[in-house]
């Protein structure tokens, strides 16, 4: 069995996916709109569209779409996205939480996959129900007031992954800007591990401390993050998943980079 | 292989000739930033060694940086492009910014990932290195050199030859100040005399045969001070270039001034010391460079001709209508080229600023459209390409339209310069960059760019008595500071009238103080008196020209009558009539001057 936890594997390759497809031997999961699912999509895979998961991402709720979606303690799960890894990545961190190990990411995009002219269908796979049991792991979490007394410690580390301006605008006391678009390289939603690590290293984040992630709203980006600091083998991460938007709906202290109109150099 | 290498990206079949980065030059920067942060570098080594490798401070912090890639000759390549596009949404603001010396900078970058942008330039050729500090800066060639109808030959293998002839060189790694070396095509299109070197090609008959060489200008230079650059000798023959090159360099290098930051350029130097002097030291120093040689010196110019081909058509659009504007972007944004049927087209962007999708665009229009593969930077924060074939503008038209690069008005005044003043600048007192973005807005709006009394005139504004934005060269230029009405500040703009860089380079004289909300208005109404007092034949330019010089006739006969018209206009009003007037452009709280240290002179 792999095993996300174990194995440290973190994204299933194009190659492998296709053959696990071939053997039945994996749940896949489009994480994009209904709409487009229904065009086309990798063939077998079931959709889940992200605002549905959002919708209510109570642990009891989630459990009851893992079942339905034909997902048991042991069925490996493969997700993708179009949204360069991130949706799929919080639907990835959500089953991880509620204590599925075996979950990866497609190392592309569902727009790649289909640009290498690889297969796809319209069918919409007929699921049997399965059981998942509910076996929390409230160490990949991060909420609001668990990261307001961390980020006070040495051997903690913040991470903001929204774009550098709207760092610059305004972010939680004492975090390191790391933008999304980082992490990806042209046609992978990761970088290759030692490229990760290299860039990570500079930037002082190593494998002794705990990192938490964090972005604009409901923990994608963020997510995407928590990821990437996996696949360098960094593995006391954790995701503020009610991210930047619930820090500052709590009124909790912002910071901002003063006396620089920054926003006029943008060609936006 | 998996499947997923197998992806094609667009091959070009044009590349770049010189690969001018080393991908050590990253990891010891890396290394480097490691030991500073790590207090086992002293700041100032530290400072020197950022800028050497090509990244600027930031505006009021250290944890942030600039990064200003050079493109040598202004020489672009999709693949380039590219890159770049993806540099600056990974670890810049997902916008990055043309110069005016041909550079593409990426701002608020990690001091920590200037390493990965290093890495990441390597795979396309490119470089920061010596694009800050007290070296030889990008050199730089005419947008239009190689297809310039007045141009007696292409310079730009020169320019790419002293380029890489003094990439890293010993010789240049530490001069008393920072060197600018400018190539271009011809008198009109300048920009030879406000430079350290600059060089227009020239020929000359030897008995019968023609021979290359070019007209040297040195020590000019735009600064707190600026200056008009001197003609060397009527005419120095091509293999001279490199001689005089090192002359002029060894006579700054022995006797520029290091001690005073502020008047070490070296047009201080040939100013303190006079024309004459120091033309006869540097013919002086060319003997002796030249004989001492220990073996023959030469430029590696590469004089292997552009492969011009057209690029081909995977879908015919002929039967497609013409979009509106087309008439007022072919008369403003494109010039003819010497070779019959190409024009090149020019891109002007708001103050240099361009979107990472609109890099990827760039790129896949160069492929689509340009003859030689390439794209060529501009003088003031824009870019060209050439060799389009006639036939295919309107097509290129309507694709420049779709990603937002259709902006008309690029040869003309209503493309202002502005540079990066508060937006990322430590010795900015104004946001002179958003200011140029709304000054453009305006005269647009007005349809200024299709008046071709306003073609030849410019609009360039600095944040700051020093000249990144070029304003001592502007028909009407600005540079910004601070005003005072009781303890109330807001932002104030010194102007001046007059400047040119062409063949009758002069710098522009000071009319008055315009406070940053009323510079519109105050343009606006530098147009009206024009147009009331102009001679049939006359472009705003040429009016101002005369008016500077006291030669005009006409009511307005000095620049202080044009200064009389004006200053009703730049009256402040108190703060309970007008709050907006003492906020600068893109601030919305009470303007004050706040500076850093300046790192040109470091």
């Amino acid at each position: 069995m792999r095993c996300l936890t174990d194995s440290g594997k973190i994204t299933t390759d194009i190659d492998s996916l296709r053959s696990e497809i071939r053997d039945k031997s994996v749940r896949v999961i489009d994480v994009r709109r209904e709409d487009d699912y229904k065009q086309d999509h990798i063939p077998t895979a079931v959709n889940l569209p992200l605002a549905n998961l959002l919708s209510d991402d109570s642990p009891e709720s989630v459990l009851k779409l893992m079942n339905t979606m034909g997902i048991d303690n042991e069925t490996p799960v493969v997700v993708y996205d179009d949204t360069f890894g991130a949706l799929a990545s919080r639907v990835a961190w959500t089953f991880e939480y509620l204590g599925h190990s075996d979950v990866t990411l497609l190392e592309t995009t569902y727009s790649n996959w289909k640009s290498l002219e690889l297969e796809s269908d319209s069918k919409i796979p007929e699921i049997q129900h399965k059981e998942h049991t509910l076996n929390l792991q409230p160490n990949i979490l991060a909420t609001a007031d668990y990261l307001e007394s961390a980020k006070e410690r040495n051997d903690v580390i913040l991470i903001d992954n929204r774009e550098r301006l709207n760092f610059l605008e305004q972010h939680i006391p004492g975090a390191i800007s790391l933008p999304y678009r980082t992490l990806a390289t042209k046609d992978k939603i990761l970088r290759p591990k030692d490229d990760m690590k290299r860039l990570l290293e500079n930037r002082g984040i190593t494998g002794n401390l705990e990192i938490i992630t964090y972005c604009g709203s409901v923990g994608t980006l963020s997510g995407l993050a928590y990821y990437a600091l996996k696949s360098a083998g960094l593995p006391n991460a954790k995701l503020y998943v009610r991210s930047f938007k619930e820090w500052k709906n709590l009124q909790k202290p912002t910071e901002k980079q003063e006396d620089a109109s920054y926003w006029d150099l943008s060609a936006e | 292989m998996t499947i997923s290498n197998l992806k094609q990206s667009r091959s070009d079949s044009i590349k770049p000739k010189i690969n001018w980065s080393r991908v050590e030059e990253a990891d010891n920067f890396a290394k480097t930033v490691k030991l500073f942060r790590q207090g086992k570098y002293d700041a100032d080594s530290f400072r020197r060694f950022r800028l050497q490798h090509g990244a600027y401070g930031t505006r009021m912090t250290g944890d942030y940086a600039m990064v200003r890639i050079k493109i040598p000759a202004g020489e672009i390549y999709p693949r380039q492009l590219e890159k770049i596009s993806q540099l600056s949404e990974q670890f810049s603001i997902g916008s990055a910014h043309f110069s005016t010396r041909e550079n593409i900078q990426l701002h608020w970058v990690v001091l920590e990932d200037v390493s990965e942008i290093f890495r990441g330039l390597t795979e396309v050729g490119l470089t920061s290195r010596e694009a800050c500090g007290n070296t030889i800066r990008n050199i730089m060639c005419s947008p239009l050199s190689g297809v310039c109808p007045d141009e007696k030959f292409d310079s730009t293998p020169y320019a790419l030859a002293t380029a890489r002839f003094f990439l890293r060189n010993p010789m240049v790694q530490n001069l008393p100040r920072k060197f600018k070396f400018n190539f271009t095509c011809c008198e009109k299109h300048g920009m030879v005399r406000m430079v350290d070197v600059g060089l227009i090609p020239h020929t000359q008959e030897v008995d019968g045969t023609t021979q290359r060489g070019f007209k040297i200008f040195l020590g000019g230079g735009l600064g707190n001070k600026s200056f008009v650059g001197y003609q060397l000798e009527e005419f120095t023959p091509e293999e001279d270039l490199v001689y005089t090159s090192m002359a002029v360099l060894r006579i700054f290098d022995r006797l520029g001034d290091r001690k005073n930051m502020a008047r070490n350029r070296m047009r201080y130097l040939v100013n303190d010391m006079g024309w004459e002097k120091f033309q006869n030291l540097v013919l002086k120093e060319r003997a002796i460079v030249r004989a001492t040689q220990s073996v023959i010196t030469q430029l590696e110019v590469d004089h292997t001709p552009n492969e011009i081909k057209r690029p081909i058509r995977i879908s015919d659009e002929s039967g497609s209508s013409i979009p509106d504007g087309y008439a007022r972007w072919l008369k403003t944004n494109t010039v003819k080229q010497k070779q019959s049927g190409y024009r090149s087209i020019f891109i002007t962007l708001e103050a240099g600023d361009i979107t990472a999708n609109q890099l990827n665009a760039l790129a896949d229009l160069i492929r689509d459209f340009s003859s030689e593969g390439k794209a060529r930077f501009g003088f003031v924060q824009n870019v060209a390409l050439r060799y389009v074939s006639e036939d295919d503008l309107p097509r290129l038209y309507s694709n420049l339209l779709e990603v937002g690069l259709a902006k008309s008005g690029a040869l003309t005044m209503t493309a202002p310069i502005g540079c990066s003043g508060t937006t990322s600048c430590n010795l900015a007192l104004t946001n002179s960059h958003r200011l140029a973005k709304e000054i453009q807005r305006k005269l647009l709006e007005l349809k200024f760019d299709e008046d071709d009394d306003l073609s030849d005139s410019s609009i360039k504004i600095s944040g700051c008595p020093n000249s990144c934005g070029q304003h001592g060269i502007a028909t009407i230029g600005f540079f910004g500071g601070g005003g005072h009405v009781g303890k109330d500040m807001y932002a104030n703009y010194q102007m001046s009238l007059g400047g040119r860089s062409d063949g009758d380079t002069m710098l522009g004289q000071t009319c008055l103080r315009v406070p940053a909300k009323r510079v519109i208005p105050v343009i606006l109404k530098i147009i009206e008196l024009f147009k009331q007092n102009k001679k049939s034949d006359d472009t705003l330019q040429s009016w101002i020209h005369r008016v500077v010089n006291n030669n005009e006739d006409s009511k307005i006969k000095s620049i202080n009558d044009i200064k009389k018209v004006l200053e009703p206009l730049t009256i402040p009003p108190t703060k309970e009539e007008d709050p907006d007037f003492y906020l600068d452009y893109g601030d919305d709280t009470s303007y004050h001057t706040k500076t850093g240290k300046g790192e040109c002179a470091a």
